[in-house]
């Protein structure tokens, strides 16, 4: 593995990606809209009901507001990664990149960072925007601040990351199938349907979004990232590339 | 390469080919489509593996996949779609091969320069290769494919689809290769231009059916026939193309016999020129009986002799 290459790579890409204004506002308006929008919706909430939203209920809403940061972050790598991979797979520039001496491996990795790190980040940005802001009202109306609880870290540090990466890997394995960047990111954008079922889940009381429960989905998440990432290897073969990408 | 082969699944794409290409040679691979041209170079180039046989490159087994990070790293590949990364413009694009294939940021910058000055791309270095001419593309590829200066150069039509005159810069620019002593083996489908810029050629039907020079390949099709065409064709012009020619002399009209080395017709003379004779040979003597040449024409081209071969064999 080598570390250059991938970066090499990974920086390569990224900075395709974001030169397209879809990429870069799918990158930017997820996160604050979900992050002003959220807000809004815990203050409304308090304002309409004519008292303030009892402690142990607001801190279960503002966590799984918070959990829909995840859902974000399982569908907005779909953006880059279709580039990235299905992209090239159409204009055929993976074969010249292959007959350079770079690994499989690390053309794959190079590949996934720059598909995993800018949703990451702004997936980050919003959830971090939505903290700050409904701190700050919750404070305003004289309430205890509820975030960062340990559900939230947990949410910010390992759920956010793995459905992200879950998101990449799953691109990869559509754009084998995939001709064009558009079904890829619809194929792959499908992904954020199950976390989607996780909220509704977690909001009629069938899960609970608790550190334990954050635990648990984050040991699943992973568990499937890394039964994905030996399939994605496998796709991401030099020769199956060439011979039977099409 | 040695009995090289490769098998997709029940299908033969490569049958066991086997032939020595020297240093700082130009071989051609000539062959219609799906004749296993494209496979032979992604195996040569360490991009797909071999189902058996063996090849070395520059002395790297090709068929050793641990070694298939320096193989690529020995050969320059031009693959026959583009393929470039429409964004990036020229320099870009070089850069960030350059950095895959390691080169130092002052090597790289150098080399950079150096192959955009050669092949006119330097006034469109900071052009994004979208918006470049499809010749423009194609030189942009090249220098994709020589930006880390390989031993070895594989080119998989590298003038297909291109106007004549840029196809023309392409093969002036294959034949510089050559100078500069890279080895460099073209697959195409030009034979004209396989005829002009190959040292060797290699008739591909998924077995290699002839190897040689083409003038060699002609020769051995056509056994080294020329035609001669006069105002009149004289005695003294008849005599002094018998002495040239071995065998015996035929008496029939338009046509070689079987077994014979000149026949004559009213305005022309047709010969078959014993190995070590020149055309110019026999030019020369026939000028010196006092004949006017008209026309020479030598045998078949290297299309017939392509048809001729892969009909054959079919």
């Amino acid at each position: 593995m080598n570390g250059t290459d991938i970066l090499t790579i990974a920086r390569k890409d990224a900075r395709t990606a974001l030169r397209r204004r879809g990429v870069r506002l799918s990158l930017v308006l997820f996160p604050v809209i979900a992050a002003v929008g959220l807000s809004l919706v815990v203050r409304y909430a308090g304002t309409r009901s004519g008292t303030t939203i009892p402690p142990e209920i607001l801190s279960r809403l503002l966590v799984s507001f918070l959990f829909f940061f995840v859902i974000g972050s399982s569908s907005l790598p779909t953006a880059i990664a279709a580039y990235s991979f299905v992209g090239e797979k159409v204009e055929r520039s993976l074969e010249p990149l292959l007959a350079t001496p770079v690994t499989d491996l690390d053309v794959l990795l190079g590949k996934a960072l720059a598909a995993f790190v800018p949703p990451v980040v702004a997936t980050w940005f919003g959830a971090g925007l939505f903290i700050v802001i409904t701190d700050r009202e919750v404070s305003r109306s004289g309430g205890t601040t509820h975030l960062p609880d340990a559900t939230a870290w947990l949410i910010l540090g390992l759920a956010i990351p793995l459905s992200a990466l879950l998101s990449v890997l799953v691109s990869v394995l559509v754009s084998v199938r995939a001709t064009d960047t558009r079904s890829a990111q619809q194929a792959a954008g499908l992904l954020a349907l199950p976390f989607a079922a996780v909220y509704v889940m977690s909001e009629i009381q069938v899960i609970s979004l608790d550190p334990a429960g954050m635990l648990t989905l984050a040991g699943v998440l992973a568990a499937i990232d890394v039964v994905l990432f030996v399939l994605a290897r496998a796709a991401f073969d030099r020769e199956e590339i060439l011979t039977r990408w099409r | 390469m040695e009995g090289l082969t490769r098998r997709f699944g029940e299908t033969v794409a490569v049958d066991g080919l086997t032939v020595e290409i020297g240093d700082g040679e130009v071989f051609g691979l000539l062959g219609p489509n799906g004749a296993g041209k494209t496979t032979t170079i992604r195996m040569l180039a360490g991009l797909i593996g071999v189902t058996s046989g063996r090849a070395t490159v520059c002395g790297v087994d090709v068929t050793d996949r641990s070694a298939g990070p320096r193989l690529r790293g020995l050969v320059g590949v031009l693959p026959e779609e583009v393929g470039l990364y429409g964004d990036l413009s020229a320099a870009q694009t070089l850069d960030f091969f350059g950095r895959l294939q390691h080169l130092r940021p002052g090597v790289r910058a150098e080399r950079i320069d150096e192959l955009l000055n050669r092949l006119d791309l330097w006034d469109r270095r900071d052009t994004p290769a979208a918006s470049l001419s499809k010749g423009l593309k194609q030189r942009l590829a090249l220098a994709r494919a020589l930006v880390h200066d390989p031993p070895v150069v594989l080119l998989d039509e590298p003038t297909a689809n291109l106007d004549p005159e840029v196809a023309r810069t392409v093969r002036e620019f294959l034949v510089d290769l050559r100078t500069r002593g890279h080895t460099v083996v073209i697959n195409t489908h030009r034979l004209e231009e396989a005829e002009r810029i190959c040292d060797r050629v290699g008739i591909l039907r998924t077995r290699l059916l002839r190897v040689g020079a083409p003038t060699d390949l002609r020769a051995s099709m056509t056994g080294g026939r020329v035609t001669i065409g006069l105002e009149q064709v004289t005695d003294p012009v008849l005599e002094a193309a018998q002495r040239l020619c071995s065998g015996a002399t035929g008496n029939g009209r338009g046509h070689l016999p079987h077994g014979a080395a000149l026949v004559s017709g009213d305005r022309s003379i047709t010969a078959t020129l014993p190995v070590g004779t020149a055309v110019a040979d026999l030019v020369t003597a026939v000028v010196l009986a006092g004949g006017r040449v008209t026309t020479v024409s030598q045998g078949e081209s290297l299309e017939d002799v392509y048809l001729q071969i892969v009909e054959e064999r079919s």
